[in-house]
């Protein structure tokens, strides 16, 4: 017999209390899934420091239009791979963010799956800007309203 | 009322209200604005059932004095239902849902007339109930016309006169939509149906015991009602049949209900329903003044106090007790879940909170974009509503809305 909840507990308090929603101003990545129409649109913006090597994420923040379930597991996500390096960030699945709110109901399993591809969408955005940078910048403001990193703009569609 | 005002267990309460920035010294209440889901059953609605269980238990078939104690029971719930809608007692049978009765009319209607034709009209707003047992038929070789409604979800009735055909065997339209409130012309749809000597049904649920209704008068052949909607008790519904409609039954059986709905009767419900049929056509007039008054404070609050809000349905052929609106940029599952933590119950057409996953038809059906119809809320207000807990909601609805759209990164 399935007694609990709807939404377990921490569901309920990333939903009610997110600690990382915002805005990051100029981010080294963002990462936007979803589609209006199906109900959920995030988006994921990291900042990546490179220290000894290593690239790690050392900040990010999400901005999510969805239910309470859309809007815990982006919340999630980012405290899951926050001060994390990419390469073990990128190790992070949808099942990791299930298992960090306890439960998601059977229907909102997408939700999590939505957040995963967030992440891996804002890393992808990140190693882009960062190879366009190292061929050529041209230093433009793109539509997006972020300054050009390499002509990132054509490849994202931003 | 104490029932529905007990305090919640949960501590997530006081700390939604917290994050809102809202003061703590409001006792715990909860609010039902969700009465158009179901109603709580009226405590005299109760008394009245009580004696069916264990005194008055006897089987309506049954020939002895408990057998007839029963039967006598049901008989006069039967004539106070058809004296509600201006029917005679033997148009009335009792079903166990509302789902139940609109698949007799459908399906009970077509296999009764297939050898006389086998069109059916319905609009796009019905209730899942009539647009799947409408699919059903379709599949079983009966054409189906689904009218398309207008944007505040009325269906034109010179559509319907243009739909009929020499083979169209019933017309089924929505009384009062369950979703946007929108009350549709049904007295002008029968008359079309008269003159052109179709059958026509409607789904009453809504409408039933809230709003009058003369079968007679607007010319109906088929009204299906329940009475979870109505303060009555869940699990018992009736389907008005005019004398001399030609309908095969769906369940056969030991031939109770006229032959039209084999199985023992559910003497408690029944009871109950036609107790709760009572106490509607009594209190119909005070109680429509009462919650029009609030509802339209509501919508006229919600519309003042939150840009990007818009009112679903039509604002004025509307039901007294519906308010329906969309918000731009929130999702409406997180709406809903979020009144919730803060003790008001609502409800909302988006994908999120359906177990599809799709919007709901009938928003899309009034022209509102899969994207908008997400943002939808549905607050029904009922007996028990009090102006507080409309002023209550007028204060945290605002703030609820702010909250998401700043998450969502939007109209900052």
């Amino acid at each position: 017999m399935n007694k609990r909840p709807y939404y377990s507990k921490k569901v309920i308090k990333h939903f009610t209390n997110p600690k990382n929603f915002g805005e990051i101003k100029n981010p080294d990545g963002i990462g936007r899934v979803g589609n209006p129409a199906c109900g959920d649109v995030l988006t994921l913006y990291i900042k990546v420091d490179k220290s000894a090597g290593k690239e790690i994420i050392k900040n990010i923040k999400f901005q999510t239009l969805g239910c309470a379930a859309a809007i815990a597991t982006s919340d999630i996500i980012c405290d899951l791979v926050k001060g994390k390096t990419l390469e073990r960030a990128l190790k992070i699945k949808h099942k990791d963010i299930v298992a960090g709110l306890d439960y998601l109901p059977p229907i909102k399993i997408h939700c999590s799956l939505l957040a995963e591809q967030g992440l891996k969408a804002a890393i992808k955005d990140y190693e882009t800007r960062k190879s366009k940078k190292q061929e050529s910048s041209c230093g433009n403001v793109g539509r997006c309203g972020f300054k050009c990193g390499g002509c990132f703009t054509k490849t994202t569609g931003l | 009322m104490a029932k529905i005002c007990r305090s919640r267990n949960g501590g997530n309460y006081e700390k939604a209200k917290q994050i809102l920035g809202m003061k703590m010294n409001r006792a715990k209440k909860r609010i039902y604005l969700d009465y158009a889901a179901t109603t709580p059953v009226d405590p005299q609605v109760n008394k009245a059932i009580l004696p069916y269980f264990e005194e008055k238990f006897g089987n309506t078939m049954s020939l002895h004095s408990f057998g007839q104690e029963a039967k006598q029971a049901l008989e006069e719930s039967r004539g106070v239902i058809a004296d509600l809608i201006g029917a005679k007692p033997n148009e009335i049978i009792f079903t166990s849902s509302a789902t139940e009765s609109n698949n007799l009319a459908l399906k009970g209607i077509a296999l009764g007339n297939k050898k006389i034709g086998n069109h059916i009209i319905i609009s796009q707003i019905e209730h899942p109930c009539i647009i799947e047992s409408a699919k059903w038929l379709e599949g079983q070789g009966f054409r189906i016309t689904r009218l398309s409604v207008d944007r505040y979800g009325l269906v034109n009735p010179k559509d319907v006169k243009k739909a009929i055909r020499k083979n169209t065997i019933l017309v089924s339209i929505i009384h009062a939509s369950n979703e946007i409130g929108t009350i549709q012309p049904i007295a002008e749809i029968g008359r079309i149906c008269k003159e052109k000597r179709v059958c026509v049904h409607t789904d009453a649920v809504q409408s039933f015991g809230k709003i009058p209704i003369d079968v007679q008068k607007m010319n109906i052949d088929l009204l299906s009602a329940s009475a979870h909607k109505m303060y009555g008790p869940k699990g018992v519904a009736c389907l008005f049949i005019r004398e001399g409609t030609r309908i095969e039954p769906i369940l056969h059986g030991g031939g109770q209900e006229f032959g039209l709905r084999s199985s023992t009767v559910n003497i408690p419900a029944i009871v109950g329903f036609a107790k709760a049929v009572k106490i509607c056509k009594r209190e119909m007039e005070k109680e429509n003044i009462k919650q029009a008054k609030l509802r339209d404070k509501l919508i006229k609050g919600v519309l003042g106090k939150i840009i990007g809000s818009r009112l679903n349905g039509h604002p004025k052929k509307r039901l007294p007790n519906n308010a329906n609106f969309w918000f731009e940029f929130v999702e409406g599952e997180s709406i809903v879940i979020q009144l919730d933590l803060l003790g008001v119950a609502a409800s909302t057409g988006s994908a999120c909170s359906s177990i599809k996953l799709e919007p709901s038809h009938v928003l899309l059906a009034i022209g509102i974009k899969p994207e908008q119809a997400h943002g939808s809320l549905r607050l029904t207000l009922g007996r028990w509503t009090t102006e507080k807990e409309i002023d209550y909601l007028l204060k945290v609805l605002p703030k609820v809305i702010k909250r998401l759209r700043k998450i969502a990164g939007s109209y900052e």
